[in-house]
């Protein structure tokens, strides 16, 4: 065993503009947009015939079919046939989770170099077949003679055509993630007004990235889209006014404006360690510096479904010596406006810190002038499992940029109460 | 002594009725059970910005496990968290319309000049349609005395009239008060926030209640049996008041000793025989009543906790017509015994440490009232006295106090003529009559031994009448 520990480097990623649910991608599988990406990232850092430690990639909606897509993925690029992949599945925390895998890979010297990437598409869902329909199938098929299979599809009924459709619920409590950012904004007091600026300032920090060319060499075409879809630069408190809630009932605060929009999209990002990035003469961003995940028990003690980053983050801090002032950008994945906030106020909240987080204070506010610099989840887009790799690969840039000493969070929550965090440090 | 017009008012014709053309509504106050929390719903505390007293009162929401909200403001916040509680948050922009409170709660002790008075409309502007029925707004200052600036003591002395004005806004039993906390009084407060916050000030509203420091701890009180071990001596115990007073005072665990005139013997030993009390029977008006007072706590309780002078009587002619029998009778009963058997007790030392004075005072005796003179005097004199007093016992870790009823629901106003009656119960800001409970209630209060800040203070319990305001 390795007992030394090395640093992780981020060398830089790329993606394909996130587009709405139906849009530009709807015929476009999740294989066919990780492909893309993968090819793109390759071109990116002349990875061709390339063998890599490995790529890990993943997403959320896939098809029973894709039980290895990312290896099929890798199958289908330019890479070397030999590099080795495998698929990860956590919520929208499945892209930083990537990254954080194949950084500790790295990080202990198992592998020398490695992608990490994450894919969604909303547009070609898997659909499944009846539950019913499959039960009488199954039974058909274990029947061993004709006459049993026969009489095991006598129960084959019309109402078993009805497909069984990917749902957007948590499994047990049967609420929508939205539903249940709308009880977190109403335990938080949120108001309908923060929720609407917080958007605008994220689509105005994306549409400034583009503008700056900040994106050029992070962001390649796919199907004819350049931008994503969803950006609104002209997006303005005012407008999203005019949106009904969607979420928390006639009163809520939540609109299709302050939430995410489903999304289709692919991310991909390349990370070795220093000696590799040398040897190929390839300049090194940024380093993973730690990680940390969480949960919360949204079921039992009725807690945030989407707060566990609050969990995760001061374990981070604590364990590397930061207050949460440290940093000079803070990537708050953007699920929804609410929860982005509500992940503020719990940080800024003496009770929540202390009776919660079982710390001796507050953990204080952050510069909301550092929050998602370069645009966040609400103007961009939020295929699940492609956000993890838009951020680690924007964070590292923005960190090179910076310069040296900078720093950097991440947090992004999940589905079943999970939060991914890492921070993040320029080479 | 059953008011039929609010039973009437409370009904669904009853209310539609009353509610067009605009009659007082008076609901059924909520009034303290045993063993019920001390506030039935949510609390939501705020507190002006640089205030003292927010962690005080944080302790106490916690001790009575309250479920607690509060602004998202980092003063109150870390009051809450330092006091070990959950806060929930609230924002009154994004709070849903149908949230509700049981008790609001303001430290307004941070206000400085008239200015910073705007904290106290911003919290409550958005909060006070929300107080639930039977509801609870209470406001927390620091006394104007004890400002060392002009400008702070202006904005204080302001907050009285906001809360008096406050009490008469509020609605469906709501009641509010003004607290003040003097300074270094912080840790006194807990028995005066649990009373008014519960049930058991159902008929106190408009108020002005003063905490001053006291070197005993008010800490370690059993609340459910807060006298448990104490003697109390309720003169006067045989039946209406008195009666209450007794019952009260012994469900919070203290031996009562109850006194009455000879005539009223059955009745006393009625009352004070299922309370498992003492029974003292003599008139307090005899030369040796004091005497026999002193030597019976003496021997056989070696001393007492709380003396309750409640013994009183009317005997009502305009001055014109009174003979001098009747004018000497209410004096002698009403204040001069009550002075006697105190002089006695002080001087030989009866009282226990930490022992209470409570008088009953009246409504009469602050707003007199024709056909009265002679009561409005007695019990304007038990002000006098407990103004008077207060600084002396003090000093021996005593504390004297009065209440002052205003109407309460007896035989005596139950004789009384109709209209005057009616008028007695509505012209208050709760718009019916009080019950002999509420007035034993307060007198609880000051004998809780977390009352020891509570000193020489009057409060009245009148439903906030419009009489003598």
């Amino acid at each position: 065993m390795n007992a030394s520990v090395r640093r992780a480097a981020v060398l830089g990623g790329i993606r394909i503009p996130f587009a709405r649910q139906n849009g530009p991608y709807a015929r476009a599988s999740n294989q066919d947009m990780m492909t893309a990406t993968l090819e793109a990232l390759i071109s990116k850092f002349s990875l061709e015939g390339e063998t890599l430690g490995e790529v890990s990639a993943g997403g959320v909606l896939k098809h029973s079919r894709d039980f290895n897509l990312t290896r099929e993925c890798v199958l289908g690029s330019r890479l070397n046939p030999h590099t080795p992949a495998y698929d990860v599945q956590q919520a929208c925390g499945t892209g930083l989770e990537a990254a954080i895998l194949v950084a500790n890979k790295i990080a202990l010297g198992q592998v020398d170099s490695a992608v990490a990437g994450g894919f969604d598409t909303t547009s070609d869902a898997p659909i499944a077949i009846n539950e019913d329909l499959r039960q009488v199938l199954l039974g058909a098929n274990r029947a061993r003679s004709t006459t049993g299979r026969l009489t095991a599809l006598t129960k084959l009924r019309p109402q078993q055509i009805v497909p069984a459709l990917p749902r957007n619920a948590e499994p047990r409590t049967g609420l929508s993630m939205g539903e249940h950012a709308a009880i977190m904004a109403t335990e938080w007091g949120i108001t309908r007004e923060e929720q609407d600026e917080l958007t605008v300032a994220s689509h105005r920090n994306l549409a400034a990235a583009y503008d700056t060319g900040f994106l050029d060499d992070l962001v390649t075409p796919f199907l004819g889209l350049e931008r994503d879809q969803n950006l609104r630069p002209d997006s303005s408190v005012e407008k999203l006014a005019k949106l009904k809630p969607v979420f928390g009932g006639e009163n809520g605060t939540m609109t299709a404006g302050n939430s995410t929009p489903l999304s289709d999209g692919a991310s991909a990002v390349l990370l070795a360690s220093e000696e590799w990035a040398n040897a190929h003469e390839l300049p090194v961003q940024a380093y993973i510096t730690d990680a940390q995940t969480a949960a919360v028990d949204h079921v039992h003690a009725r807690e945030g479904l989407l707060m566990a980053p609050t969990y995760a983050v001061p374990k981070l801090l604590e364990r590397n010596k930061l207050t949460l002032q440290d940093f000079d950008f803070y990537e708050i994945h953007e699920a929804f406006a609410a929860q982005v906030l509500c992940t503020l106020k719990a940080w800024e909240d003496p009770v929540y810190c202390r009776e919660r987080l079982g710390l001796d204070k507050a953990l204080g506010s952050i510069d909301r002038d550092r929050l998602n610099t370069h645009g966040g989840s609400l103007a961009a887009g939020h295929p699940f499992g492609a956000t993890g790799g838009r951020i680690v690969a924007g964070l590292a840039k923005a960190l090179a940029e910076k310069g040296s000493g900078s720093r950097g969070l991440i947090s992004i929550c999940a589905a079943g109460g999970l939060g991914v965090t890492a921070i993040m440090e320029a080479a | 002594m059953s008011d039929r017009y609010q039973q009437l008012v409370n009904t669904p014709i009853g209310k539609i009725v009353s509610k067009q053309i605009g009659l007082p509504s008076p609901v059924k106050l909520e009034r303290y059970e045993p063993g019920q929390p001390v506030v039935s719903g949510p609390v939501l505390l705020g507190a002006a910005k640089g205030g003292r007293l927010a962690g005080a009162v944080a302790k106490v929401l916690k001790a009575i496990d309250a479920e607690v909200h509060t602004p998202l403001e980092q003063d109150v916040r870390t009051a809450a968290a330092d006091a070990g509680i959950e806060a929930r948050v609230w924002n009154a922009e994004a709070a849903p319309e149908d949230e509700t409170f049981q008790a609001l709660v303001f430290d307004a002790s941070g206000i400085a000049d008239s200015t910073q008075l705007h904290e106290v409309w911003a919290f409550l502007h958005p909060t006070i349609r929300r107080v639930r029925r039977s509801g609870r707004v209470l406001l927390l200052g620091t006394p104007p005395d004890d400002c060392s600036k002009p400008r702070q003591a202006t904005a204080q002395q302001a907050l009285e009239g906001f809360v008096r004005s406050m009490g008469k806004e509020v609605r469906r039993g709501a009641t509010a008060q003004l607290i003040y906390v003097g300074r270094k009084a912080e840790d006194q407060i807990e028995s005066t926030l649990r009373f008014y916050l519960s049930p058991k000030s159902a008929y106190i509203s408009g108020q002005v209640v003063r905490i001053g420091a006291s070197a005993l701890s008010a800490d370690r009180i059993d609340w459910e049996r807060p006298l448990a071990g104490k003697y109390a001596l309720v003169t006067g115990a045989a039946r209406g008041i008195g009666r209450a007073i007794a019952k009260v005072l012994a469900r919070d665990g203290a031996h009562v000793i109850g006194l009455d005139v000879p005539a009223l013997e059955n009745e006393l030993e009625e009352t004070i025989g299922g309370l498992g009390g003492s029974t003292l029977v003599l008139d307090i008006t005899d030369d040796d009543a004091p005497a026999r007072i002193a030597t019976y706590l003496l021997e056989n309780h070696g001393g007492v906790d709380v003396v309750v002078h409640n013994a009183g009587v009317t005997r009502d002619k305009t001055l014109g017509r009174m003979s001098d029998e009747q004018w000497d009778k209410v004096i002698a009963i009403n204040i001069t015994a009550q002075e006697r058997i105190n002089e006695e007790l002080l001087g030989r030392e009866v009282f226990h440490e930490n022992g209470r004075i409570i008088s009953v005072s009246s409504m009469s005796g602050i707003a007199g009232n024709a056909g009265q003179t002679n009561y409005a005097a007695s019990k304007a004199g038990v002000i006098g006295m407990v103004h008077a007093m207060a600084r002396e016992v003090g000093k021996k870790q005593l504390t004297i106090n009065a209440v002052a009823p205003g109407f309460i629901e007896t035989q005596m106003t139950a004789a009384m003529p109709i209209a005057t009656r009616e008028a007695g119960r509505r012209m208050n800001s709760l718009a019916q009559g009080g019950l002999p409970v509420d007035v034993a209630e307060a007198i609880a209060w000051y004998a809780s031994p977390g009352s020891g800040g509570v000193n020489g203070t009057v409060v009245r319990v009148c439903g906030q009448s419009l009489v003598g305001a």
